[in-house]
């Protein structure tokens, strides 16, 4: 009868103090999670109940007024300069990010493959008040702030955000497919263009819109290259235009609470931009994904 | 007259031993001397070999041998490994394989290749077929080239009704004929085969091996397979690769014994070889 005790089932009391810890550990990292959930949603709601108010038909389609005691107007203006600067700044930075992603994934190897890797990741990483000072330097000194320099920077700053995702959809193209195409006797550009681009075409589209609905809220490049601007909405790239973010930086810094409330409307309209292209290009992701495993 | 035994397996068994000059038999590859390196390590290590038009060679071994290694060479698929490296020579009808001037894409459009898992295209069934042909060229007649190529395949009947359809939605043993049959399509001289029914099950393996047996006619065919009735089944000749191991402890690939299949499998000349195909390692 002594020894049945060797083969009891119950939890020793060193196994119950584990299992105490596991729940501990468990629950705290939970606690970590719903915290990241509720930055989102703390954030998503602030933005939406101080800036719901501000939203009308005029906000869209109208300037900001210039009556000092009237009505503060819309961000007509700024919509539509966000929406050429990032214009430029795509037509910029997609051919070439996608360009620099198929040289390193498809065609350089070993060192020149890292180095150039490595080169993005540190472009990745630079401040981007360092890219609207450089274009400063570079262009606005000689010229004058305008779309065109605007939409520059912004194109330093999607470029490796494109490449890099562009790889990383390139690295989910199987190898055995490179494989089956070279082992027809093509070469390795017609395998890239008949047949790697086309089987991740959806992921590097993804890769875009994600870069763009990131530079659409950067302000810092824009600070210097693209901020000295009128009132008058304008599609003219060659003079400096409003921009959603600077012009929540500048209702801000006013003492009129009405332009404060535009701000926050403004703030609402970026972040319903970003969002809904942040799942839509998710989605998309998924979709290729899909279709290159099954 | 010694030329009229060119009947497949039993009457040949003498060639390869009393080293007779093979004179009925048309030599397709001639593996001299051949060494494959990754790095500093040696994979295979001097490899002599001859390959004979409309037959199908097999390599059989244990696994780590260089099987695949070897096979890789005969269309420079090992060129896309930057690491790999080869000594000695491959002949392709007479012609240096690896010689200066030699580009590795028009080796791969004479010798094609099927391997281990089948890897369609994520395109149509006709597409996945067509690829070939349409990027090197050959864009007259392209709908005959497919059906062609997917009858000899035996693949037409069962998915000549849904061309367009996704070639990823065939089951396995489908999409591995469709890769044989994409194979076929660009009318290469030779098919290697790497282990090409090791993820197919029993069924879908007997119909690869049935159409094995149906190109031969026209392809001169060289197959990897780990399964040694497969071996006994599908080939008239037979390479048996081992492992050497040294004193050191490190091991490569070599050839043990090249010969026809029956002998092999029946009065083998090496100990290792009746060794491997008994069961008794391996």
């Amino acid at each position: 009868m002594s020894d049945r005790a060797e083969f009891s089932l119950q939890p020793t009391r060193q196994l119950r103090r584990r299992n105490l810890l596991n729940r501990f550990v468990e629950v705290v990292m939970l606690g970590a999670a719903l915290a990241a959930v509720a930055v989102l949603v703390l954030v998503v709601w602030a933005v939406i109940s101080r800036g719901y108010s501000a939203l009308s038909w005029d906000f869209f389609t109208k300037g900001p007024s210039t009556n000092f005691l009237g009505t503060t107007g819309g961000i007509a203006n700024a919509i539509v300069g966000t929406i050429v600067i990032i214009t430029i700044a795509t037509i910029i930075s997609l051919p070439i990010g996608i360009l620099v992603a198929i040289y390193t994934s498809e065609f350089a190897h070993g060192r020149v493959r890292r180095l150039l890797s490595f080169v993005l990741d540190i472009l990745n990483g630079l401040p981007s008040i360092v890219l609207g000072i450089f274009i400063f330097g570079l262009v606005v000194i000689s010229h004058q702030q305008s779309a065109y320099a605007g939409g520059l920077a912004l194109a330093i700053l999607m470029l490796p955000l494109i490449a890099r995702s562009t790889q990383e959809v390139l690295a989910l193209v199987p190898e055995t497919l490179r494989e089956a195409s070279f082992a027809l006797g093509v070469s390795r550009w017609r395998t890239v263009v008949g047949l790697i681009i086309p089987a991740s075409f959806g992921g590097i589209i993804t890769g875009g819109t994600l870069a763009i609905a990131r530079a659409a809220g950067e302000t810092a490049p824009l600070l210097f290259t693209c901020a000295l601007t009128t009132t008058q909405v304008s599609w003219d790239p060659g003079q400096a235009l409003q921009s959603i973010p600077l012009t929540i930086f500048q209702d801000l810094e006013n003492p009129d609470p009405a332009l404060h409330a535009q701000a926050w409307a403004a703030a609402l309209v970026l972040l319903t931009f970003v969002l809904v292209i942040s799942i839509l290009s998710k989605a998309a992701l998924a979709r290729s994904r899909r279709k290159l495993t099954r | 007259m010694n030329q009229d035994t060119i009947d497949a397996v039993a009457p040949i068994e003498v060639v390869q031993r009393e080293s007779t000059p093979i004179t009925h038999r048309e030599t397709v590859f001639d593996i001299r001397g051949l060494s494959v390196y990754y790095g500093d390590t040696v994979a295979v290590s001097d490899v002599n070999l001859e390959i004979y038009r409309n037959m199908v060679t097999a390599l059989i071994g244990p696994s780590g041998c260089g099987k695949s290694t070897f096979i890789r060479c005969l269309n420079r698929m090992n060129d896309l490994i930057p690491s790999a490296r080869i000594d000695g020579e491959i002949l392709y009808h007479g012609q240096n394989m690896y010689g200066s001037g030699v580009d590795p894409a028009s080796v791969r459009r004479w010798i094609g290749m099927v391997f281990q898992k089948p890897n369609p295209f994520p395109k149509s069934i006709y597409d996945n077929v067509a690829w070939g042909p349409r990027t090197l060229g050959m864009r007259k007649g392209l709908d005959e080239r497919v059906e062609r190529a997917l009858t000899q395949a035996a693949l037409w009947d069962e998915v000549k009704g849904r061309l367009k359809r996704s070639a990823l939605a065939l089951s396995g043993g489908q999409q591995q004929r469709l890769c044989i049959a994409r194979a076929l399509a660009v009318e290469p001289e030779v098919v290697l085969l790497d282990e090409p029914a090791s993820a197919l099950d029993p069924i879908a393996t007997s119909s690869i091996e049935d159409l094995i047996h149906e190109l031969k006619r026209e392809y001169t065919i060289v197959i990897v397979t780990h399964n040694m009735q497969q071996a006994a089944r599908v080939a008239d000749m037979t390479a048996f690769f081992s492992l050497d191991v040294h004193e050191d402890g490190s091991r490569n690939g070599i050839l043990v014994e090249y010969d026809v299949t029956q002998k092999i499998f029946t009065q083998p000349a090496d100990s290792r070889t009746e060794g491997y195909v008994t069961g008794r390692f391996g």
